[in-house]
């Protein structure tokens, strides 16, 4: 028998200093009882897109609070399909303006969760993004 | 090309799929492992060990940086770090933060960082780890740093893993009884105290001195002391003393035959590790799940030891009754 574990990557990209919602996060999947991969803050989407190749990751999460997240979260999707890793599920957390989550998602982004989101509903959007083979 | 051959070409997706392969101990991940086996045996792998926050992370970080630019060898050196951390023992997931510490290297392509959860073992590293290190080592990767989850007394099993032992104090964990009871100095090959900045330092160095005069008395020539170094793994100062401390850790295993003797160790190790995993598996085969069972109730009602149970098993299953 394998064992699959599914594999986060939590990561902050752009400038803010605010990773209290990112550590949340982090730890609520967890203990989920999924393996979370945290890079820490002002990460550039090159070394997100780099982090989540090396260490082959399932999910990418993103969290922005910049307002930046037109240019930041196009370019971590736009490298990760370069990279080979369109399969990736990315989800974005963070202060995101409502009109702003079509094009998000119309990019390639599977959800977007502001500030209220539980982790509960984050980790089974997570498991049902995922095929099956995936079990935790 | 399969995902093998294209590791092997250096298509760094390629080798990360593997590794979750392995990892998961899968049936492709196996068959890659035995085709990988032939390349192995090249890498030097030196384990970075110590207590929670004595800055392991941060150290390997600088150390993979200074390797890559050593410029010792043409084409530079490809350097991988295995990061182990632990695995909650209630819900199995894990926290794998050891990257944070790792910003400055990991945007460098002859840098190859993987996270890698403990799942369950005890001792350091995952059951994975040395298989994973493998695959980098077949895919030229070298040295390879293994980072052991911070504990402190009891990661010793890094020792059958790696050549080298590095090592990590900080000042202010505790005092020399602590460093005396862990058994850890043991296990080292070079002895790093970090934040060497902090006040403090000159105490660890000193506590640390002491024990290792005792250990390794003047004039008695029969085990290597291993280096006492100080560093600031976040300046950055100390490292290339570590650096060279490594590389004469290696040659001096490669003058006194000592490489070759921990990679038969650890071969040994790993076969007869298979061989009694095969030969119980063969065993259930063999009996059939009811005398498995029947064996089972006749020690839970201490009829027969364990011991007896087993000999008898191993008469039947090896057909010498």
């Amino acid at each position: 028998m394998t064992d699959r574990k599914i594999r986060v990557l939590i990561a902050k990209p752009g400038l803010d200093g605010h990773d209290r919602g990112a550590k949340y996060i982090a730890q609520a999947l967890r203990d989920a009882g999924m393996e979370v991969i945290y890079t820490g803050l002002r990460q550039s989407p090159e070394m997100i897109a780099e982090a989540a190749l090396q260490e082959d990751v399932d999910v990418v999460g993103l969290s922005i609070l910049s307002g930046a997240h037109m240019a930041l979260v196009p370019r971590v999707l736009e490298l990760l399909r370069a990279n080979g890793q369109g399969n990736v599920k990315v989800f974005v957390g963070g202060i995101i303006p409502e009109e702003d989550i079509p094009a998000l998602k119309q990019a390639g982004v599977v959800e977007v969760y502001g500030p209220g989101a539980t982790s509960e509903t984050i980790a089974a959007a997570i498991r049902s993004a995922l095929p099956d083979d995936i079990v935790i | 090309m399969d995902l093998v051959e294209r590791a092997l070409a250096g298509e760094r997706l390629a080798l990360a799929r593997l590794l979750t392969q392995v990892e998961n101990d899968t049936p492709a991940g196996r068959a890659a492992l035995d085709r990988l086996f032939p390349r192995t045996g090249r890498a030097h792998l030196v384990g970075i060990t110590g207590a929670p926050g004595t800055g392991k992370s941060s150290l390997a970080n600088r150390l993979a940086r200074a390797f890559r630019s050593l410029g010792d060898c043409s084409p530079a050196r490809k350097v991988a770090v295995l990061a182990v951390d632990p695995s909650s023992p209630f819900t199995g997931g894990a926290l794998l933060g050891d990257r944070l510490r790792m910003k400055d290297i990991s945007g460098d392509p002859g840098v190859f960082i993987r996270s890698m959860a403990s799942r369950g073992a005890v001792g350091g590293v995952a059951r994975a780890t040395a298989a994973l290190a493998s695959v980098l080592d077949a895919a030229g990767y070298d040295p390879i740093f293994i980072e052991t989850v911070g504990a402190g007394q009891s990661e010793v099993e890094i020792v059958r893993l790696a050549h080298s032992v590095v090592v990590v104090d900080a000042p202010g964990l505790g005092d020399d009884i602590q460093a005396i009871k862990a058994g850890i100095l043991e296990i080292a090959d070079i002895l790093v105290v970090n934040k060497a900045d902090l006040p403090g330092a000159e105490n660890t160095l000193r506590a640390l001195e002491n024990m290792l005069e005792l250990a390794y008395p003047a004039g008695s020539a029969e085990r290597r002391r291993p280096p006492l170094l100080r560093a600031t793994a976040t300046t950055g100062e100390g490292v290339e003393e570590i650096v060279r401390a490594i590389l004469e850790h290696r040659a001096y295993l490669k003058e006194t035959g000592g490489w070759q003797r921990r990679e038969q160790d650890r071969l040994r190790r790993e076969f007869e590790a298979l061989l009694s995993a095969a030969l119980v598996a063969r065993w259930r085969e063999q009996a059939g799940s009811r005398a498995v069972h029947e064996l089972f109730a006749r020690i839970a009602s201490r009829e027969v030891s364990p011991s007896q149970a087993a000999e008898e098993a191993v008469k039947k299953t090896m057909g010498c009754e």
